[in-house]
């Protein structure tokens, strides 16, 4: 019960609708410049990387949480969060180990489930 | 039908057949499975943060866990129907990201597990890594000479 008092409502409205918006903007992009989705997905990477490393990327976070950090956007800014943090710590040498490092976790993740769900699960067969 | 000569009727004419792509109605879809998406991600951030761990972790697993989730749903076959559905609103979010990890790694399958698995994991991951990872090491470097 404590955790459902715990959850601010706000943000989590916050979270639907910038998440969702920065959705319909991948979606106008694949509708109207017909980019494929690996390109999307790249800019979408990058862009947040850029932002992140400006520090405009930080108030988005702030104000909308995890609408924010779960799409794409959000894994470049961590990148580049990360870089500037190792750079503080290590110098140039923390350029080259923050943002992968602060990354580690979702990339880690992807990679070794990855390959386990491509171990078990069977492609489903096309049917025409 | 009359014939077509110019390249300008000629792209009259495709414009004519192909499929019109509702983009509204692409939209909205997009825009509330994207949203529902980051709203399980938050929920997964405040039990995180409930349970005592500092913002930093918290975002791991919730990134951790959203990865596993769409893993899951890709290897039952079910993300791709979402993704038909939903378009970038399960794509742009980082479960498209893992998706985009596991489909083709069960695709080329047959090829071996290590030209097969192992290296067509990375045909939408790998891009995504290299320009992020560059991105980010740049940011590093110009963060360097500024401080």
């Amino acid at each position: 019960m404590d955790y459902f008092q715990s959850i601010d409502w706000m943000t989590m409205l916050n979270c639907f609708i910038v998440g969702g918006l920065i959705c319909v903007i991948g979606q106008i992009l694949i509708d109207k410049t017909k980019l494929t989705p690996a390109r999307i997905l790249v800019v979408y990477v990058t862009l947040g990387a850029i932002l992140g490393g400006l520090g405009i990327y930080k108030y988005l976070i702030d104000f909308a949480g995890c609408g924010a950090t779960v799409p794409l956007t959000g894994f470049g800014a961590n990148l580049a969060k990360g870089a500037i943090e190792g750079v503080k710590e290590q110098g140039l040498l923390g350029a080259f180990i923050g943002g992968v490092k602060a990354s580690a976790g979702g990339i880690a993740a992807a990679v070794f489930f990855g390959y386990i769900a491509s171990l078990v699960a069977k492609p489903k067969i096309k049917k025409q | 039908m009359n014939p077509i000569d110019s390249p300008k009727e000629y792209g009259e004419y495709v414009k004519k057949k192909a499929p019109n792509s509702p983009i509204l109605k692409d939209c909205f879809n997009a825009f509330w499975v994207g949203g529902l998406i980051c709203c399980i991600g938050q929920l997964i951030f405040f039990f995180c943060k409930y349970k005592g761990l500092d913002e930093t972790s918290c975002s791991t697993v919730v990134s951790i866990s959203l990865i596993a989730l769409a893993i899951f749903l890709s290897a039952i076959n079910v993300f791709n129907r979402i993704g038909k559905f939903a378009g970038a609103g399960s794509l742009i979010p980082i479960t498209g990201f893992a998706n985009s990890i596991v489909s083709p790694a069960m695709e080329y399958k047959s090829e071996g597990y290590v030209m097969g698995v192992g290296a067509k994991m990375f045909t939408v991951a790998g891009p995504v890594l290299v320009y992020g990872i560059s991105a980010s090491v740049i940011v590093g470097i110009i963060a360097c000479l500024f401080m």
